[in-house]
């Protein structure tokens, strides 16, 4: 523990003096760590990121349910559903694939430009709408890796009880392979958060782009030091909430006594 | 395209600290303005770089739309001016991408000015030094025709409509403090963005300079208009300066040069050149 301690603090403190005694450090703080400058900036940069807040939120609760229902698409069995299971497959890898900020220019710009009436133009929508296909994909990967991690006894089980392969998914599997997977889940989320950020390239004045707009103003970057601040105070408490989460399941799953 | 914000007081700030530098300043040998490279003169601005402010087309695939090095275009023809009144041939200058955000970023710059529609302000100034200014420049707003927008005739029949503007001009603060609208502006990472979203009438109206406009409705958006430019006139003057490192020398020389070329008329001969079908539109107040 000691040593620890003392390492760390021995690291730091070389990092610390070596920068700080760089010949452009003094340019270097003032254009990224002026305290002026982040007062000045801050109370508009945390009025634009409540825009990221609800962009996350939104986003998350859809890609929740989506991403559980292509999973469980991709997990049915027998060739009947070999079309459905291969679709999801394509999906997953296409939208794991293209850039996010590809899939939000193509779909903000786009897909309004088709000039049809019903279709909503707001940045924010189309924002939400890009995010939640990406992430799906991803999401239903852990949700995959989680059905997968169920050992098949559990279904043979179930069936022979005489509960339908439907009922088994919902009350045997599903409930284990999603308890399981929540650390992953929590650990997309956070990437979410941040990518909200790419939603600003559709005009939209989220955290990001507030501060882009006052580095543009200024020619200082402490701005995006503002907008990094509320990014890592959301990001981190969940982080580590997800740490504490993988703790105790391990801490449950080795309460049988196994490892002493 | 225009890379600037906030009307600002004036380039005083700016131009005191450069004149204080150019009193000091003995003629313009090349040991008082040194350049990155000996015998060269580094241009920087960005890529794609558009009209009327760059012309004459790419002869590399390097440039996208157009090659600042034909000499073509309002920024590149004043570019070359300064270059020759500083003693360098067209052979001699160099011209290198520099993106909006690396021409203020902290280091060394591998630039000896960077010329991109940049507005001088006292804020900016604090971190790099501006020349004193090549052009003066309105603010104008482009709308699609036949739209409600396109009715409007004052600055305050705006306040109620979707506005946009390119990020990091004086355009956005323009649209904050002199429009005031009543809907948040959307603010676009770059001209193809935001002319998207003017096409695809996610928004109603945009604000750039009056000389981009003119390059937005001939080229970009065949259904647009320029509503009306307004004016630069007491707190919300726009001019574009050069950009250099903060406090390099080669800033003395710089304003020399641009002195002369006011005076002899060569400004206004280029502007004409290259600029005399953008001034031509009505002015909203």
């Amino acid at each position: 523990m000691t040593i620890a301690l003392v390492s760390t603090a021995v690291f730091f403190a070389l990092v610390v003096v070596a920068v700080t005694h760089a010949p452009g450090w003094p340019q270097v703080r003032s254009q990224f760590f002026d305290w002026g400058e982040f007062k000045a900036t801050f109370p508009e940069i945390a009025r634009a990121f409540l825009l990221n807040v609800k962009i996350f939120c939104i986003a998350e609760v859809f890609i929740l349910i989506f991403a559980l229902f292509l999973a469980v698409l991709r997990s049915l069995p027998g060739p009947v559903f070999f079309p459905v299971r291969a679709m999801a497959i394509v999906y997953a890898d296409l939208f794991r694939g293209i850039p996010t900020i590809l899939v939000i220019a193509m779909l903000g710009f786009g897909a309004p430009a088709l000039g049809l009436t019903y279709v909503p133009k707001s940045v924010v929508f189309w924002g939400i709408v890009s995010l939640v296909l990406i992430y799906s994909a991803y999401v239903s990967e852990v949700y995959r890796a989680g059905i997968d991690s169920i050992h098949p006894s559990q279904e043979a089980a179930a069936r022979s009880l005489g509960l339908t392969r439907w009922q088994t998914l919902r009350s045997v599997i599903l409930p284990q392979a999603v308890r399981r997977v929540i650390p992953p889940l929590l650990n997309d989320f956070i990437g979410l958060q941040k990518d909200t950020a790419l939603v600003g390239t559709l005009g939209a004045i989220e955290a990001f782009q507030q501060s882009q707009i006052d580095t543009n103003a200024t020619f200082n970057f402490t701005a995006y030091l503002a907008a990094a601040v509320l990014f890592v105070a959301v990001t981190i408490p969940l982080a580590r909430f997800t740490d504490w989460l993988v703790a105790r399941d391990r801490r449950r799953r080795q309460a049988g006594g196994l490892v002493a | 395209m225009n890379k600037r914000l906030l009307p600002f007081l004036a380039a005083v700030a700016a131009l005191a600290a450069v004149a204080a530098v150019a009193a000091a300043a003995p003629g313009s040998t090349a040991a008082s303005c040194p350049t990155v490279t000996d015998g060269q003169l580094t241009i920087g601005t960005d890529n794609p770089a558009f009209p009327p402010w760059f012309g004459g087309g790419t002869k590399t695939s390097k440039w996208k739309i157009n090659d600042p090095s034909t000499g073509k275009g309002y920024e590149s023809a004043v570019a070359y001016a300064i270059a020759k009144r500083l003693g360098y041939g067209k052979s001699q200058v160099k011209w290198t991408y520099v993106p909006f955000n690396k021409s203020f970023a902290p280091g060394t710059k591998s630039f000896d000015f960077d010329i991109n529609q940049i507005s001088i302000t006292p804020a900016r100034a604090k971190v790099v030094s501006f020349s004193r200014p090549y052009y003066d420049v309105n603010q104008a707003i482009v709308v699609n025709k036949g739209t409600k927008i396109a009715a409007v005739r004052s600055i305050r029949g705006l306040a109620r409509y979707k506005l946009g503007a390119q990020l990091g001009t004086t355009s956005y603060g323009f649209i904050k403090d002199r429009i005031k609208p009543s809907e948040q502006p959307a603010v676009f990472p770059s001209n193809a963005s935001a002319v998207l979203a003017l096409k695809n009438k996610q928004i109603d109206g945009l604000v750039v300079d009056l000389p981009t406009a003119f390059f937005v409705t001939a080229v970009q958006v065949p259904n647009g208009k320029i509503l009306g430019q307004f004016e630069n006139r007491g707190k919300t003057t726009d001019s574009f300066g050069v950009v250099l490192a903060k406090g390099n020398p080669l800033t003395s020389c710089v304003n020399r040069a641009i002195t002369a070329l006011r005076v002899n008329g060569t400004l206004k001969n280029l502007q004409r050149i290259w600029l005399a079908k953008a001034t031509g539109a009505p002015i909203l107040k």
